[in-house]
């Protein structure tokens, strides 16, 4: 018995390895903008805070009593086993949830301070300021251009020049522009999943949000196209505070600041990532972690 | 009987020996299911190529220059055409969509996209599916008392009118199904930009499922540019070219009928050409509907 927990232990310490390595190697591409902006923003200034939140679909409760903390500029990681509640505290976030009228939520939400939940709340601003990135990649039925300019078009008064090169930003923000600058009229549709999803992404960005939702990303497309969207994500750190919901504990060590672990539908153990994996101080999130369920 | 076989093969485990089926019977059933199916696909098939050849071949004889720009004669003469028949039910249609597309298509959104899920919904695409299945005639009797006899004439307005309420129902459930079979991730992506709803509806998920639509709108036509009984008792017929939809109105279907109904063959002659302009039309209309469709799929 002893044996076995030290062999899986061994692994979470091999993965952590591996995954800080990877990790090391991205982050070395904008360590110097990281060092001047972590001394600016240093005391971790707290973006969106969820306070006792109760969600449900229908009758049946989803989530029971959650409070989380997003800083600002760092990538908070979502973890959990299917059905936990991942998803569906990160779409409480910009209340994407209203699009079905049998889902209904209690607690308040604060984004710099201020409660989103609250009827007087305009949610097209709040979803301006709060942009979100599915698990399937959805590019509009359009051109890459307009799917892009969409967004931009609809909250910015810019003329011609400015919109195209406020596209291109976006589409390099994304690491997307060089595969598609002579692609720019073709439907967003005919680019490859993983340009879909990186499609989708430079669309969110184009906006200027504050905040970015990432609700499993990675999970439906291939490890290359997965790489290139973590690298991306490392390099939204500072700019943006991100929440990201993933399936996989790895992409979570390699990528994220602050890791939260849900368990049916509660928040078991938030903490410092590094920290979380090494040295997690709840005995169902070790448990997880080590892969012994979930 | 038990077999202990206490060998290396089965592992020591309790086998027992089943008794096999003979496959005979199963093959011999599966083979004549299969049989019949074949059997009456091509029946159909069968009757179908016999409709188009009977009616291509005794139509073609009336199909020539004067069948599209000439007026109907009475019979016996020899130039005849249908010119005002084929303008009368081009422009019945044109109207006819003019007034049934957007309704039907605000319905189709109005179920799918605003009230999903909700009671009246359900109901509403309830009655909708029950005014599919009303009779056309049925719906030309409507038209008829409630147009017609206010009217005090029948009119190519009460016959448009009278094809419009029997599209409504076709464009607004093929809406309907095709905005249900766009995904929510789409909705949701758009609207988690700040779009707000109305605009995710049109930028968004009509254009995604335009090709679909536009597919049902195109059969929808098809199905009532054959439509007769309804215009008996709307548009009526009339020999003139037509001059505004306020008058009885010449129109393809019910100069078939009553030419078919008559005794003089060059008459009957008319109407063959007349049920071979409208089944290649409505032909037409179907493939290029097909091809869209398909193009979408892809």
């Amino acid at each position: 018995m002893g044996s076995i927990i030290k062999s899986t232990d061994d692994d979470v310490m091999a993965f952590l390895g591996k995954a800080s390595e990877a990790k090391s190697e991205a982050v070395k591409v904008n360590t110097k903008k990281s060092d001047e902006t972590r001394a600016r923003t240093a005391p971790a200034k707290i973006k969106i805070t969820s306070r006792n939140i109760n969600f449900f679909y229908g009758d049946s409760q989803a989530l029971f009593n959650n409070s989380l903390e997003l800083q600002e500029g760092k990538v908070t990681a979502i973890i959990g086993p299917s059905g936990c509640g991942k998803s569906t505290h990160l779409r409480i976030l910009n209340r994407i949830f209203e699009l079905y009228r049998e889902q209904r939520v209690e607690g308040e939400v604060l984004l710099d301070g201020k409660n989103i939940l609250e009827k007087s709340m305009d949610v097209l601003e709040l979803r301006k300021r709060v942009g979100m990135i599915f698990q399937k990649p959805t590019p509009f039925p359009m051109s890459v251009f307009d799917n892009v300019a969409y967004g931009l078009k609809m909250h910015y008064k810019v003329g011609r020049k400015e919109l195209q090169d406020r596209v291109e930003e976006a589409l390099k923000g994304a690491a997307l522009w060089d595969e598609v600058k002579d692609k720019l009229r073709k439907p967003g549709m005919a680019l490859s999943g993983g340009q879909q999803q990186r499609l989708c992404i430079a669309r969110a960005i184009a906006v200027e949000p504050e905040v970015l939702l990432m609700d499993e990303p990675t999970s439906a497309i291939d490890p290359v196209a997965t790489s290139r969207i973590e690298e991306l994500v490392e390099s939204f750190k500072n700019k943006y505070t991100v929440a990201i919901v993933t399936h996989n504990m790895q992409q979570a060590a390699r990528i994220s600041d602050v890791t939260a672990f849900f368990y049916k539908g509660e928040i078991i153990e938030v903490g410092d990532t590094r920290e979380f994996f090494t040295n997690p101080k709840n005995k169902q999130t070790e448990d997880y972690i080590t892969g012994r369920f979930g | 009987m038990v077999d202990w076989a206490d060998t290396e093969e089965s592992g020591g485990r309790l086998m027992t020996a089943m008794k096999v089926r003979n496959p005979i019977g199963r093959k011999l059933l599966d083979r004549t299911v299969k049989g019949l199916s074949v059997g009456a696909s091509f029946l159909g098939i069968f009757f179908l190529a016999w409709i188009l050849m009977e009616v291509t071949n005794r139509g073609i004889a009336a199909i020539n220059w004067d069948f599209f720009t000439e007026l109907p004669a009475p019979p016996g003469e020899d130039s005849v055409g249908l010119s005002s028949a084929i303008v009368g039910t081009l422009l019945m249609t044109v109207l006819a969509m003019v007034i049934g597309v957007p309704i039907g298509v605000l319905s189709g959104v109005y179920l799918s996209e605003v009230a999903r899920g909700t009671r009246l919904a359900n109901g509403i695409r309830f009655c909708i599916n029950v005014l599919m299945g009303v009779p056309s005639i049925i719906v030309g009797l409507f038209v008829y008392s409630i147009l017609v006899l206010p009217m005090g004439q029948f009119s190519g307005l009460a016959g448009a009118v009278s094809l419009a309420v029997i599209m409504l129902p076709v464009i607004a459930r093929t809406t309907d199904d095709m905005l249900i079979l766009v995904p929510n991730a789409l909705r949701e992506s758009a609207l988690a930009l700040g779009t707000p709803k109305w605009k995710v509806t049109y930028d968004v998920v009509l254009r995604a499922a335009k090709t679909g639509m536009i597919t049902g709108v195109l059969l929808a036509i098809a199905r009532v540019s054959g439509e007769t009984a309804p215009l008996l008792f709307t548009s009526l017929n009339s020999v003139y070219m037509p001059e505004g939809l306020l008058a009885p109105t010449s129109n393809l279907t019910v100069t078939i009928f009553n030419y078919a109904m008559s005794p003089y063959a060059d008459w009957q002659q008319m109407a063959w050409g007349a049920s071979l302009l409208i089944m290649v039309s409505v032909l037409g209309v179907t493939i290029f509907a097909r091809a869209a469709f398909k193009e979408r799929v892809k």
